[in-house]
C-alpha cells in the first residue's frame, strides 16, 4: 500500500475535507461496505465503479452475519481525495448498503490478504523456495516431487515481495483473495 | 394482489401496455374500478406520462409493462426519471421463474438492464414477498432524493396466491435518508447571510421535489432577505417568475443578469441544485470569489463538481425552516447598504435586456410565438411541458412560472420525445387544467404515436409545435462549431401536421404569419379536445444568450454578432 499523505485519526472528516482545495494527488484507500446479502448487490457495487470510472485494486466479499444476511465488501481503491469522497457518497446511496467505512482515515486498521502460490522446480531451487517460505512463514499445503503450493497470509506488500522472490524459483501460478480489513481497537 | 397493493398506496392511475408476461396483472386491472389504466402506444410513452403525472402532482407515477421489449422500451424513460429525480414505480412482467435464463420468448435481464438506471430494483421470486416489495418500492421511490424503481415480477409469481401484507405491516426499510440538516452548518450559513454583500440564491429541482411547503419557505427567505434569486431549468416555479427578486434562469442559455450575478457574487446559496455542467460552464472559473453553501438531500451531490464551503445535507424544506428560525431569532439581519449597491449593479446587467428580439417581416420568430403564448395563456390554470432543444430553452426564457409543479421538462437526460407523453400524464392528473406541450417538430415526431392516447382518453392536450424544419439546437452548434456544415440536421419529408391531426381524430391548425398567430392560439385554447398547432417559425434563429462550451459565466454570447470563433478547441469536445 502506498504511503498515505493524510492526517490519520479523523473520524468525521474525510481526507478531502482536511485539504484547502481539490488535490491531484492520488491516494489508496481501503473501504469496508456492509450490505444486505441480496441478489445483485455485488453487481450494484461493481457497476457503480465501472459506470463512474473508478478504480478497484482489490475486492473481497462474503456473508459475515448469517442471521441478519449482511455481507462485508472490502474494496481497495485509488483516486484523488475528491474521487474517494465521491466513491463513498455514491456507495452510501445504494439502497442495500448499510454502512460505508473508510478504514484508511478512520484510524488504525489491520489489513490481511491470503495467497496460494504454486512453485515448480528441482534441486537447489526447490530447497531455496522452501527456505524462503520458512522466512515468510508460508505454509506448504500441497507437495509433489516437482512442485509446492504455498499458503501465505499478510499484507499485500508482503505477498508481493514473496511472489517476486518465487519468480526465478519456478513460480507457476498465483491465486490471491484480495484484502480483508478491520479497524483496530473497539 | 398487485392491484390491492397499488390501491393501498393511493394510486389512482397506471400508465401501461399489456403483453404475455403481465396478463395476470391485467386480468386484475380488468376486474376493478378504483385504478384507471391509461393505455399508451409505446412503453417509453408510458414512463414519460408517469413522469408528467408525478412532476405535476408530487405523487409517484406508476407504470405497468410486459417483459422483454416492454421493459427495454421503458429504459429511456426510466433513465430520464433518474436524472431528474422523479419518483416512479415501474412494474414489469417477466417470464416464469423456471424459464429465467433459458432465452425464453420475450425474456430480457430486466433487473440487470435497469440496475444502472433505477434508484433500486427487485426481482420478486416468491409471491409471499410481492406485496411487501411493492410497499418497499414506494418507500424507496419517494424517500430521500426521489427516483424511479422497478419491480420485475415473473408470470408464475403473478399467478400464485399468498397472504397479502398491508403497507402498515410491511417490513420497514433501513433506507431512511437524513432530512434534518446539521445545525452548526446552518448557523454558519445564517452568519454568512447576515454578512453577505453580494449574495445570490440559486435554486434547483430539489425545492420542487421537497414539496410546496419548501417553495413557500424559499419565497419567505428571498422576500424577507431581499436577496436575488435564480434557478436551474428544473427549479422554475419554486420562486415566482413575476417575483421582484427574480433574475430568471441561469446557465448555458440562462439570462445575462443571472449568470453575471453568479460570477460576481460573494455568497452563493445553492438550494436543491447539483452544479450541473449546463449551469457551471468552465468549472475552474466558476464564481471565483464566492463563499458557497449547498443544501442537498443527496450527499453524493455535494463536492462532486464544485467544492463548497458550507455543505448542508438534508431536505430543502426542513433546512430552510431551520435557517429561517435561526435567522429570525438573531434579528433577521442583512447588510442592507451593500445589498442596495449589489442590486444597482444587477439592474445595470438587466438593462442589457438579453431576451429582447424584434418581430419584423412575415415570418414568425419563435421568441414571438412564445411571447404571445405567454400573453394569451397567463391567466389560465396552466401546465407546460416541453420536448428538448431550442424551443425548450425559449420556453424556459419567455414563459413565466409562478408556482411549482407547473413545468415539466427533460433536464438531465435531455430526452427528445418527452413532452407529448408527459402532457398526457399531466392532463390525466389535472383534467380541467390547460396543458400545453411546447415542442419542436423533430422531438415531437419521436413519440407522436401518443396522440392516439390523448384522443382515446379525451385528454385536451395542446401541442404547440414550433416548426423550423430543423434540429434547431444541433443546427446552432454546427453553425458555431462545425463550420456551418449542417450534417443531417434538417427535417426532410415532414408530415402535414393538420392532416396528421385529422388522421388521429383531433384538431390541427397551421399558422405561418405573425398576424394570424394570436387567432391560431385562441382557436387552440377554445377547442375542447386535443389540438396540434403547427407554428412555422424562422428556420435559422439561434438561441441566445449562450455560454459557449468551455467558457465561464461572464463570457456570454448575447447575439449573432458575437458568435464568430466563440468556442475554442477545448470547448469543442464538450457537449
Amino acid at each position: 500500500m502506498s504511503a498515505l499523505k493524510i492526517k490519520k485519526g479523523s473520524t468525521k472528516h474525510s481526507a478531502y475535507n482536511l485539504r484547502s482545495d481539490f488535490s491531484d494527488v492520488t491516494e489508496t484507500h481501503t473501504l469496508a461496505v456492509l450490505v444486505d446479502n441480496e441478489a445483485g448487490v455485488l453487481a450494484r457495487v461493481i457497476g457503480l465503479f465501472s459506470g463512474r470510472g473508478y478504480n478497484i485494486d482489490s475486492l473481497t466479499v462474503a456473508e459475515v452475519d448469517h442471521t441478519g444476511h449482511t455481507s462485508r465488501i472490502t474494496i481497495v481503491t485509488t483516486g484523488t481525495p475528491q474521487v474517494i469522497e465521491q466513491i463513498k457518497a455514491q456507495l452510501g446511496r445504494i439502497v442495500p448498503v448499510h454502512e460505508v467505512h473508510d478504514l484508511t482515515v478512520e484510524g488504525a486498521s489491520v489489513e490481511r490478504e491470503l495467497a496460494l502460490l504454486k512453485v515448480a522446480g528441482l534441486g537447489d531451487k526447490r530447497v531455496e523456495a522452501l527456505r524462503l517460505a520458512d522466512i515468510f512463514r508460508a505454509n506448504v499445503v500441497d507437495s509433489t516431487l516437482e512442485s509446492f503450493i504455498f499458503e501465505i497470509t499478510g499484507t499485500s506488500e508482503k505477498i508481493e515481495a514473496f511472489a517476486e522472490l518465487m519468480g526465478p524459483l519456478g513460480l507457476v501460478e498465483v491465486a490471491r483473495t484480495g484484502v480483508a480489513a478491520l479497524s483496530r481497537g473497539q | 394482489m398487485v392491484v390491492q397493493a397499488l390501491r393501498d398506496q393511493g394510486v389512482d392511475v397506471v400508465f401501461g401496455y399489456p403483453g404475455g408476461a403481465v396478463l395476470p396483472i391485467y386480468d386484475e386491472v380488468f376486474q376493478q374500478n378504483d385504478i384507471r389504466h391509461v393505455l399508451v402506444r409505446h412503453e417509453q410513452g408510458a414512463v414519460h406520462a408517469a413522469e408528467g403525472y408525478a412532476r405535476s402532482t408530487g405523487k409517484p407515477g406508476v407504470v405497468l409493462v410486459t417483459s422483454g421489449p416492454g421493459a427495454t422500451n421503458a429504459v429511456t424513460g426510466i433513465t430520464d426519471a433518474l436524472m431528474d429525480s422523479i419518483p416512479l414505480v415501474v412494474l414489469s412482467g417477466q417470464v416464469p421463474t423456471f424459464m429465467i435464463g433459458t432465452d425464453a420468448f420475450q425474456e430480457a435481464d430486466t433487473v440487470g438492464i435497469t440496475r444502472a438506471c433505477t434508484k433500486h430494483n427487485w426481482l420478486v421470486k416468491d409471491t409471499a414477498n410481492l406485496s411487501g416489495t411493492i410497499h418497499e418500492a414506494f418507500h424507496v421511490a419517494t424517500t430521500g432524493r426521489p427516483g424511479p424503481v422497478l419491480i420485475d415480477i415473473p408470470k408464475d409469481v403473478q399467478f400464485a396466491s399468498a397472504t397479502y401484507t398491508s403497507p402498515q405491516k410491511a417490513k420497514t426499510s433501513h433506507y431512511q435518508p437524513t432530512v434534518k440538516g446539521d445545525m452548526d452548518a446552518i448557523k454558519e450559513l445564517v452568519e454568512a447571510i447576515e454578512k453577505a454583500k453580494k449574495p445570490i440564491i440559486y435554486t434547483g429541482g430539489g425545492v420542487i421535489n421537497s414539496g410546496p411547503a419548501a417553495s413557500l419557505l424559499l419565497r419567505e427567505l428571498v422576500d424577507s432577505s431581499g436577496f436575488p434569486v435564480t434557478s436551474t431549468l428544473m427549479g422554475l416555479g419554486a420562486y415566482p417568475g413575476t417575483g421582484k427578486n427574480w433574475l430568471g434562469m441561469l446557465g448555458m442559455h440562462g439570462l445575462y443578469e443571472a449568470n453575471m450575478a453568479m460570477h460576481d457574487c460573494d455568497l452563493m446559496i445553492n438550494i436543491g441544485a447539483r452544479f450541473d455542467d449546463r449551469i457551471t460552464g468552465l468549472v475552474s472559473a466558476f464564481s471565483p470569489n464566492s463563499k458557497k453553501a449547498h443544501i442537498d438531500i443527496d450527499p453524493s451531490s455535494v463536492n462532486k463538481v464544485i467544492r463548497v464551503d458550507i455543505p448542508i445535507i438534508g431536505d430543502v424544506g426542513h433546512v430552510l425552516e431551520d435557517i429561517l428560525k435561526i435567522w429570525k431569532s438573531r434579528g433577521r439581519k442583512t447588510d442592507k447598504e451593500a445589498l442596495q449597491s449589489w442590486w444597482s449593479k444587477i439592474e445595470e446587467w438587466k438593462k442589457i435586456d438579453c431576451l429582447s428580439f424584434k418581430q419584423t417581416g412575415p415570418v414568425i420568430k419563435p421568441q414571438y410565438a412564445l411571447h404571445r403564448l405567454e400573453e394569451l395563456t397567463r391567466d389560465h390554470d396552466r401546465y407546460i411541458c416541453t420536448e428538448v432543444g431550442q424551443h425548450q430553452m425559449w420556453a424556459a426564457q419567455y414563459l413565466t412560472f409562478d408556482d411549482p409543479n407547473r413545468w415539466m421538462t427533460s433536464g438531465g437526460l435531455g430526452t427528445m420525445g418527452y413532452g407529448l407523453p408527459a402532457s398526457v400524464g399531466v392532463q390525466m392528473a389535472h383534467p380541467e387544467a390547460l396543458v400545453i406541450n411546447v415542442a419542436g417538430e423533430a422531438s415531437w415526431l419521436m413519440n407522436m404515436q401518443e396522440m392516439g392516447t390523448a384522443v382515446q382518453f379525451r385528454l385536451p392536450v395542446k401541442q404547440f409545435i414550433l416548426n423550423n424544419e430543423r434540429l434547431g439546437m444541433v443546427r446552432q452548434w454546427q453553425e458555431l462549431l462545425h463550420g456551418e456544415r449542417y450534417s443531417q440536421s434538417w427535417s426532410e419529408a415532414l408530415p402535414d401536421f393538420v392532416k396528421l391531426a385529422e388522421a388521429f381524430g383531433c384538431k390541427g391548425i397551421k399558422v405561418d404569419n405573425p398576424d394570424d398567430l394570436d387567432e391560431a392560439i385562441m382557436e387552440m385554447l377554445a377547442y375542447d379536445g386535443p389540438v396540434i398547432l403547427d407554428c412555422l417559425v424562422e428556420k435559422h434563429e439561434n438561441c441566445f444568450p449562450m455560454i459557449p462550451s468551455g467558457e465561464p459565466h461572464n463570457k456570454m454570447l448575447l447575439g449573432e454578432a458575437t458568435t464568430k470563433d466563440a468556442i475554442g478547441k477545448s470547448g469543442a469536445v464538450l457537449v
